[in-house]
């Protein structure tokens, strides 16, 4: 039997492949695998971070921090390797420094009953602002590990490629999957984000699912740094500036309800890869301006949150 | 019946106090719990049903006493602790996750897993059995909870409730947004899980349920343990009466001097069938111009409903309303105001008075939002407003740029009259104006609408206390279970008549 709560998914799956094809008929060397790689080499770490994002989101929260941890990251790993130390003492401190801001966050959120938009909103200036007591300049990386993987390419069958950056994201959304719906922490946090008066009485552990989600969302954004600083091979305070407003538009395409209980990693999954796709077909069309790009999520998001709003009308009567 | 009292009790609580700041909720509460029976717990407002379920439940912690489970001495910190120990409780509005999958609802935070992966096959069959076995219910469980009916929310809750082995099974007003039929399949599942030894608890306000399911049944009043009965053994009149904690032949009073008779008197509002399903039957009244009318009925009769049905606050499904012989009616709250009707909510703190203006804010609220907002009352006018209905009901402290959240209740209920009076209302619907205002302030509030009548206003009067009702209205009209029974006037007002009607067969 069809279930009404996959639409969402399948608008959204028909929209991907719609644009697809639009883009395949109207430029010649647009239908090719390598035009769909490029997709995921160029949004790797946009995924990774909306992963998390889902999750966050799925529990009923926001967070606005990640395109400054992002940000923040890269300038923490351009800076240690700088003072020499080796990337596989970096990565692991960085990783641990994501989830730890998350984990704050999560905790302030939870003991203090503060709204996530305005806890996330501070740890945003917080992380933005730290970058420039590390360095107002960008900090250009040479570390020999971090440029091999940089320019790793890992041929596919028939001539195409993907970058090592594409295999970590792909196994974040794998695992985010994963959690999502086999592990008691996804669950509950679906049941957080359903009612979270409900998950108290019915005795789940409120307290640690919405502070792990906090850091699950922090641990992405690190993760999605570490993969950022792979592409742009550089530390900069104004690095993935307002991303944090394009996971949240992937994740929202996705069908993933902002009111929280309901959403999908498959979705985020095509919600990311639609911005892609329209960002592509700008670039093939050649004249027109990148904030176009912009426009055609603006109107995008509208639709779906719309299509959201009709579709769950008739759900949520449950409490009046 | 099955309860003898030689079978040991499976819950019992003894000698338990409960303080709030400024309040007593419960003094010295024994109660005893028998496997295998239907117990109910009868009382009226603030009588410390709900205290002394959420002491059971791990929302409050007892200040003095004893809980015991089984014989043994327990310690219930939070709702996980009770739910561990075997208490499980199911609320009225239904505690579950609507997004989630009916299935989920059931097992989360205990699914079947392998290796840590959560098992959905196992779990959803698991569902499905316990749901036909114990429940008679068959419905897909892979789709989510907001897809069936509160009733069968419900029934799920329940399911729950029993798979985490309960020994003690809390209904705290299971049935109050049923209608019959699912009421009927609810008192099924309850009798084939106390037939299986389940000892539960069922808080309702409805009277023939009670009698209806019940074996026994603990009354409370005023946080005090009234005593424990036999259904059986337990007459109406009886448990009515000392839920109100007056016994009838206290009752039978001097007829009372005839109030204004309402000979000539025209009708200000007629309601014909007006009514709302699953919340009040269709009931016919009317208010004359300068009447008090009086609403009386147990707590959950339908006396807040049927207000809120005449002022539009809530949309009646049948029915009609004439407005001094005018067709057309009243379809929203808007419409109400603009035929001079004004509606004082029982719940003077979520719907009433706005904490941090000033009492001269608070009561030029409804009047300039009758005017519309560009056409301003200058700060003079609204002082010499604001200070005449402070005189004329004797508001206290008489400041009106004192903040109202610092004022006592009773004040605040004034100045929430003040509020409706000022726009000069042709009725006024009064519910529970004067619950928890001290007994000065509230023989000032009956005092004055005696006097509004007779200038002139109609006035609908709701209020728990019969005592209050019978002095003020000149007719009164009594609800039970969602019905209108009666409707008395004259010298048929005695609080044993209406006591009487209250109770019902």
């Amino acid at each position: 039997m069809f279930n009404r709560k996959f639409i969402p998914i399948v608008v959204t799956l028909g929209l991907f492949i719609l644009m697809f094809a639009v883009g395949s008929f109207r430029y010649t060397g647009f239908f090719s695998l390598q035009v769909f790689n490029n997709l995921l080499i160029d949004n790797a770490f946009l995924l990774i971070v909306a992963v998390g994002m889902t999750f966050v989101i799925v529990s009923g929260g926001i967070d606005l921090s990640v395109g400054s941890v992002i940000a923040l990251t890269t300038m923490v790993s351009a800076s240690l390797l700088e003072q020499g130390w080796p990337p596989y003492a970096v990565i692991p401190v960085v990783l641990l420094m994501g989830a730890g801001f998350g984990w704050g966050m999560g905790a302030i959120i939870y003991y203090f009953k503060i709204q996530p938009f305005i806890v996330t909103l501070a740890g945003m200036f917080l992380a933005r602002g730290l970058c420039y007591v590390i360095s107002i300049n960008t900090i250009i990386i040479d570390d020999a590990f971090y440029t091999k993987v940089a320019q790793t390419k890992i041929s596919l069958p028939g001539g195409n490629f993907i970058s090592i950056s594409v295999i970590i994201a792909i196994v974040v959304v794998a695992a985010g999957f994963y959690i999502a719906h086999y592990t008691r922490f996804g669950r509950n946090t679906y049941a957080l984000g359903g009612s979270e008066q409900s998950a108290l009485l019915m005795g789940l552990p409120v307290k640690s699912t919405k502070i792990k989600v906090y850091m699950f969302s922090g641990l992405c954004s690190s993760l999605a740094g570490v993969v950022f600083t792979f592409y742009m091979l550089s530390g900069y305070g104004l690095h993935a500036m307002g991303l944090e407003l394009d996971a949240i538009a992937a994740v929202v395409i996705g069908g993933t309800l902002l009111t929280g209980g309901v959403g999908y990693i498959v979705g985020t999954f095509f919600g990311v890869m639609i911005q892609g796709v329209i960002q592509t077909i700008i670039s093939f069309e050649g004249t027109l301006s990148s904030w176009w790009t912009k426009i055609v999520i603006g109107v995008l998001l509208f639709v779906f949150i719309i299509l959201q709003k009709l579709l769950s009308e008739r759900k949520w009567t449950l409490r009046s | 019946m099955g309860v003898t009292d030689k079978q040991q009790p499976v819950l019992q609580m003894s000698g338990i106090h409960k303080h709030f700041p400024g309040v007593k909720a419960l003094t010295n509460v024994s109660f005893r719990l028998f496997p295998g029976e239907v117990h109910a717990l009868m009382g009226e407002n603030g009588a410390g049903k709900s205290t002394l379920i959420k002491v059971l439940t791990g929302v409050y912690s007892i200040d003095q006493g004893t809980v015991e489970l089984e014989q043994k001495a327990i310690r219930i910190g939070s709702p996980m602790d009770a739910q561990q120990a075997g208490i499980s409780t199911v609320y009225q509005e239904v505690n579950l996750c609507p997004n989630l999958s009916v299935a989920e609802n059931i097992y989360i935070g205990r699914e079947p897993r392998r290796f840590g992966r959560i098992v959905w096959n196992e779990m959803n069959r698991n569902a499905e059995q316990l749901l036909k076995r114990r429940m008679n219910l068959e419905i897909d469980v892979t789709l989510p909870l907001h897809h069936y009916s509160v009733a069968v929310q419900q029934l799920i809750a329940i399911a729950r409730a029993i798979s985490i082995s309960a020994k003690v099974l809390i209904l705290d007003e299971p049935t109050s947004s049923l209608d019959r039929g699912e009421v009927l399949q609810l008192f099924a599942v309850m009798s084939r899980l106390k037939s299986e030894g389940l000892a539960i608890l069922f808080v309702t306000h409805f009277l023939d349920q009670v009698y209806e399911i019940s074996d026994r049944i603990t009354i409370l009043r005023s946080g005090e343990l009234i005593g424990e009965y036999r259904a059986s053994e337990l007459p109406r009149i009886d448990l009515v009466s000392k839920m109100i904690g007056k016994e009838l032949h206290l009752l039978e009073e001097l007829p009372k001097e005839a109030k204004s008779a309402n000979e000539g008197k025209e009708p200000f509002l007629q309601a014909t069938a007006l009514g709302k399903k699953g919340s009040i039957e269709p009931v016919d009244m009317a208010i004359m111009k300068g009447e008090i009318v009086g609403l009386a009925g147990l707590l959950g009769s339908g006396r807040t409903e049927l207000a809120r049905l005449i002022f539009a606050a809530d949309k009646a499904d049948s029915g009609e309303v004439l407005i001094e012989g005018a067709k057309g009616g009243v379809h929203s709250p808007r419409q109400a105001i603009d035929n001079a009707i004004a509606f004082c909510s029982e719940n003077r703190k979520l719907e009433g008075i706005i904490d941090d203006l000033t009492v001269r804010e608070n009561i030029i609220l409804a009047l300039q939002a009758s005017k519309g907002w560009f056409q301003t009352i200058s700060k003079k006018r609204q002082i010499e407003i604001a200070d005449e209905y402070i005189k004329a009901l004797n508001i206290n402290p008489p400041n009106p740029e004192h903040l109202i959240k610092n004022l006592s209740g009773g004040n605040q209920q004034k100045v929430l009259l003040a509020r409706w009076l000022l726009t000069r209302p042709k009725l006024l619907i009064l519910d529970e104006p004067t619950r928890g205002i001290d007994i000065g302030a509230k023989a000032e509030i009956q005092k004055l609408v005696l006097s509004l009548a007779r200038e002139g206003m109609s006035v609908l009067f709701i209020s728990s206390e019969l005592e209050e009702v019978l002095r003020v209205s000149d007719r009164i009209v009594v609800l039970r279970d969602r019905h209108k029974v009666q409707e008395m006037q004259g010298e048929e007002l005695s609080q044993s008549n209406v006591m009487k009607a209250i109770a019902g067969g």
